[in-house]
């Protein structure tokens, strides 16, 4: 492995969709896979004359998350024309930003393989249109035609520009799965990799170890998945470092990244790159953005992931691993701090949301906004195992029929006889029962053999069918055994 | 005097007193446009049979006693404007079959006040000339003398005015687009501030220079025109939400007092001597109004020209990519691939100076010249801006000539790009400053061509030009000459 002689530099380009109700400017409806064409307008058309008009939601989600990543938000930023011919670009122009984009000077921290915090730059922020989409071979003159569909047209944008602070695919990673969760937590961004919601170009180079330029770098298009990062990242790597093993030298160029095949290929030189023309767009004034905005978006930030888990952590009593995982999804968290607001033990809220909320919610596809085990009953069911009328095992078995019904757990416990058995007398005589039916398994017991004792547990619990305490049982077949 | 003499305050009168109604009215200029457009090919499009509806609509309204000023008056536009359902071609080969499917501000706005608009006017392809030589429906001429040119881009808007077809018209001005030809036309063209009046639903030639403007028989007619269509438009991120003051208010209180500037850099060696008599003969009417003059300097005035050609083909250059034969307009496909047809569409859709222009914003804005051309440009477009400043500190308006000679022959200045773009040096700076201007008949050269007049306004202040231009044209006769077709 020759990759081994050289040290990665990697840096990443993130478009994030916004999830506006309309498009960045014009009042068009931003929503995904409607009837082509049937979501446009004279602006997002690009039609003679039309003028854009800024949605100032897309200002404020763009400062919501340049605060989110620490960024300085400019109080007054220019849009600019990025100019070049293509069908799917209607105005022969893409409005973006340039020279002064709304937020810069940003960073997220990152945790590396070895377990250590890493903070990685982020360059810049900027708001941009997006363009439309062109269909192949569809459609009535299938074959040789190409259509145009422009709903996409003009729905909102971040590029999300980092420094080349990363050294490896997997601080690629954990820096995209950051961002990834920062954008959702905001609720700027569905997350949605496959649809493009969340889209990332990576500009990879090499360099031998100890070399302070950078080496020359590739910019790999198109990857609409995590484990597709990695892998173009790696392959990446892998082929820049046979180019200088072998003497050679890494052209400047853009590559797009085949999931297939697992490899990149030369889309275009940089002698092919193109001149974009940047100027600022004369049909928009310079946004100025007031403190005061900027102060009202902070306010109204929600809590992050980092809070969060810090919070948990220190007000929860629970583990740091228990903490990432409730944390790593807003809506579970969520879920996760009404329940606990309700029941107060941290740790048995943790298990039950981290395994039967979470498994049940797998094993039907639902979202854990949708589950109809709300925290408030999820809360009560654990209360009846704190004041001893359910078992934890019972308990499972009420929240199967709570998740079936969205009953109350008071409810099904009553109807379905789940109630515990304390009263002694019931289980001294089913534990007399079993003994006397049992005598071989008691001799082994008394004769030393300790592990005959939860067999004798098991057959208490199944013949009052699992409604017996089970420290009442413990405790009574623990003295009649030894005689 | 023949109705289609006449003003729109005049016509409004004889409207709701019964005098006469639209469609006569309406019947009137489209029977003169039938005569003589034949001569001055001023129109590209008459919309008869919608005109004809629309009169009858604002009959009924003046009926009912819901007249507006503009009810049942003719009125036609510059071919950059969109109209709904109507071909708007920009005078381009490439927009040749566009038929706008919704209407610009400027145009909802008179048709809610009820004019009748009676077509649309030929121009400079793409707004991009000074002698409307550069249409693709070929070149509109002057009505004062048919050989020479009624100035550009808005030569249809102006010829018509003084050529009887409609009363009022409205043009654009970009780089002198409106007061050049009115200037050539012997009619009143007022280019408001710019963000005074909305973009929207006009064909974007410079954005940070257009301006939608009023050309009229005279001042009282462009105050009515300038107040129907200005105004804040939230679809216009450029246009300027400030209160719109009554134009026809004080129009009549005259100059006395009034410190009028005069720049020299605007009274050069080589302007025509019969322009340079006019000047002087409207300086003395003014003082005789009242009114004192005070020299002033706009140093920067040499440098206006060549930064507007940065600037203005710079944007022209990203404005015009979107006719690609893509969504709109003519397409030329040989099925030879997309960059093909991108490149046979607009090779075939654009006119010479057109490509010219694209091709010079295109430089002007590449990787390497950008900070060269196009922002020292701008900058230079900042100190423009400074001189018109500092000079209202000390006057109220400028006066200078609109043009350094009257209309030119046409085919005389065609093959001269630089000589053609050289009859813009007084109006250009107002462009770049972004102020309000205004052109006024103001004499008549010995061949009996029109000589026109400027008077530059402070930021906003349109209602200063109309009473300074009121004065003039009361106490003179020029506005009333009639072009002998
Ligand atoms: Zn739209």
């Amino acid at each position: 492995m020759g990759s081994s002689k050289y040290e990665v530099v990697i840096g990443l380009e993130v478009h994030v969709q916004l999830t506006t109700q309309t498009k960045i400017f014009c009042g068009c409806s931003t929503r995904f896979g409607s009837a082509p064409n049937s979501q446009t307008c004279p602006v997002c058309l690009g039609l003679p004359g039309a003028l854009p008009v800024l949605n100032r939601k897309v200002v404020e989600y763009a400062i919501r998350t340049g605060l989110a990543t620490h960024c300085a938000i400019a109080p007054r930023s220019v849009f600019a024309r990025k100019n070049y011919f293509y069908p799917d670009l209607p105005k022969g122009y893409q409005i973006s930003q340039f020279e002064l984009p709304i937020c810069e000077h940003g960073h997220l921290e990152i945790e590396t393989e070895d377990g250590g915090p890493k903070t990685i730059g982020i360059t810049r922020i900027h708001m941009e249109e997006d363009a439309g989409k062109l269909l192949h071979g569809e459609g009535p003159e299938a074959g040789s035609s190409s259509f145009v569909d422009l709903n996409r047209a003009c729905t909102p944008l971040l590029e999300i520009v980092s420094e080349p602070d990363m050294r490896s695919s997997d601080e690629a990673i954990a820096y995209l799965k950051k961002l990834h969760q920062i954008v959702m937590y905001l609720g700027v961004c569905d997350g949605n990799l496959e649809e493009g919601s969340f889209r990332c170009d990576a500009n990879v180079s090499i360099r031998p170890w100890g070399q302070k330029e950078f080496g020359t770098r590739a910019e790999l298009k198109n990857i609409n998945s995590f484990r597709f990062i990695k892998q173009a990242i790696d392959y990446e790597v892998e082929r820049q470092a046979d180019i200088l093993d072998d003497g050679g030298k890494v052209v400047q160029e853009t590559r797009l990244f085949d999931s297939v095949t697992g490899m990149t290929r030369s889309m275009r030189g940089k002698e092919e790159a193109h001149d974009y023309r940047y100027f600022p767009d004369p049909d928009l004034v310079p946004l100025v953005v007031s403190p005061e905005w900027v102060e009202q978006v902070r306010q109204e930030l929600p809590e992050l992931p980092e809070a969060k888990v810090a919070r948990f952590i220190r007000e929860f009593g629970i583990p740091r691993y228990d903490a990432e995982v409730l944390s790593a999804d807003r809506a579970m968290a969520e879920y996760y701090d009404a329940t606990v607001a309700r029941h107060g033990n941290g740790k048995l809220c943790a298990n039950w949301v981290m395994g039967e909320v979470q498994r049940r919610l797998n094993e039907d596809g639902v979202a854990i906004s949708d589950s109809p085990v709300t925290p408030e009953l999820l809360a009560a069911l654990l209360g009846r195992i704190d004041d001893n009328t359910i078992s934890g095992k019972i308990a499972k078995t009420v929240f199967e029929e709570m998740w079936r019904s969205g009953d109350a757990p008071d409810k099904i416990i009553e109807e379905k006889g789940l109630k515990q058995v304390t009263d002694t007398g019931a289980i001294e005589q089913i534990i007399d029962e079993v003994i006397a039916a049992n005598l071989d398994q008691v001799e082994e017991y008394r004769g030393g053999k300790d592990k005959v004792f939860g067999f004798f547990v098991g057959q208490v619990m199944k013949a009052s069918k699992g409604k017996a305490n089970p420290a009442a049982v413990n405790e009574m077949l623990k003295k009649k055994l030894q005689g | 005097m023949e109705l289609i003499d006449k003003t729109i305050h005049e016509l409004h009168r004889m409207l709701i007193g019964g005098e006469v109604t639209s469609v006569a009215l309406t019947r009137a200029f489209l029977q003169r446009i039938a005569e003589t457009d034949n001569r001055i090919n001023a129109f590209i499009t008459v919309c008869e049979e919608q005109a004809l509806k629309d009169s009858e609509a604002a009959d009924r309204l003046i009926a009912e006693g819901k007249a507006d000023l503009l009810t049942g008056i003719p009125v036609a536009l510059k071919d950059i404007f969109l109209t709904a359902g109507v071909r708007t071609t920009c005078a381009s080969k490439i927009l040749d079959t566009f038929i706008a499917p919704y209407d610009g501000t400027a145009v909802a706005r008179l048709k809610e006040r009820g004019a009748v608009i009676v077509g649309k006017l030929n121009m400079d392809e793409f707004a991009m000339g000074s002698s409307n030589e550069n249409s693709a429906f070929g070149p509109v001429k002057n009505p004062w003398d048919t050989s020479t040119v009624p100035g550009g881009s808005s030569g249809g808007s102006a010829a018509s005015v003084a050529a009887r077809q409609a009363v009022a018209t409205l043009g654009t001005d970009t780089g002198g687009s409106i007061r050049q030809p009115a200037s050539h036309c012997g009619v009143v063209g007022l280019k408001p501030t710019y963000g005074r009046v909305s973009r929207y639903g006009v064909i974007a030639y410079a954005s940070s220079l257009d301006q939608v403007g009023p050309i009229s028989r005279d001042v009282e007619d462009c105050a009515i025109l300038l107040q129907a269509i200005a105004g804040y438009d939230p679809a216009d991120s450029t246009s300027v939400d400030t209160p719109v003051p009554d134009y026809r208010a004080g129009i009549k209180d005259g100059v006395k007092g009034l410190k009028i500037g005069l720049p020299k850099e605007y009274f050069i060696e080589g302007l025509d001597p019969e322009v340079k008599a006019a000047m002087e003969a409207a300086i003395e009417t003014y003082r005789g109004l009242g009114a004192e003059f005070v020299d002033v300097s706009l140093p920067h005035t040499d440098y206006a020209v060549a930064s507007y050609y940065l600037i203005a083909t710079a944007e022209a250059s990203s404005n015009l990519a979107r006719y690609d034969g893509v969504r709109f307009g003519v397409r030329v496909d040989q099925g030879r691939g997309l960059i093909d047809m991108f490149e046979q569409t607009r090779a075939a859709g654009f006119g010479d100076e057109v490509k010219r222009r694209i091709m010079l914003g295109t430089y002007a804005l590449s990787s390497g010249y950008y900070d060269a051309y196009y922002l020292k440009a701008q900058k230079v477009r900042t100190l423009i801006r400074q001189d018109f400043l500092e000079a209202f500190q000390a006057v109220d308006v400028l006066l200078t000539p609109v043009a350094p000679t009257p209309a030119f022959g046409l085919g005389e200045k065609v093959s001269d790009p630089l000589q053609m773009y050289l009859s813009d040096i007084f109006t250009i700076p107002v462009n770049l400053a972004g102020t309000c201007a205004m052109s006024l008949p103001c004499g008549f050269s010995s061949a009996g061509l029109p000589i026109g007049l400027q008077l530059i306004g402070k930021p906003f202040a349109e209602q200063t030009l109309l009473r300074v231009g009121y004065a003039f044209e009361q106490a003179t006769e020029w506005h009333r000459k009639k072009a002998d077709l």
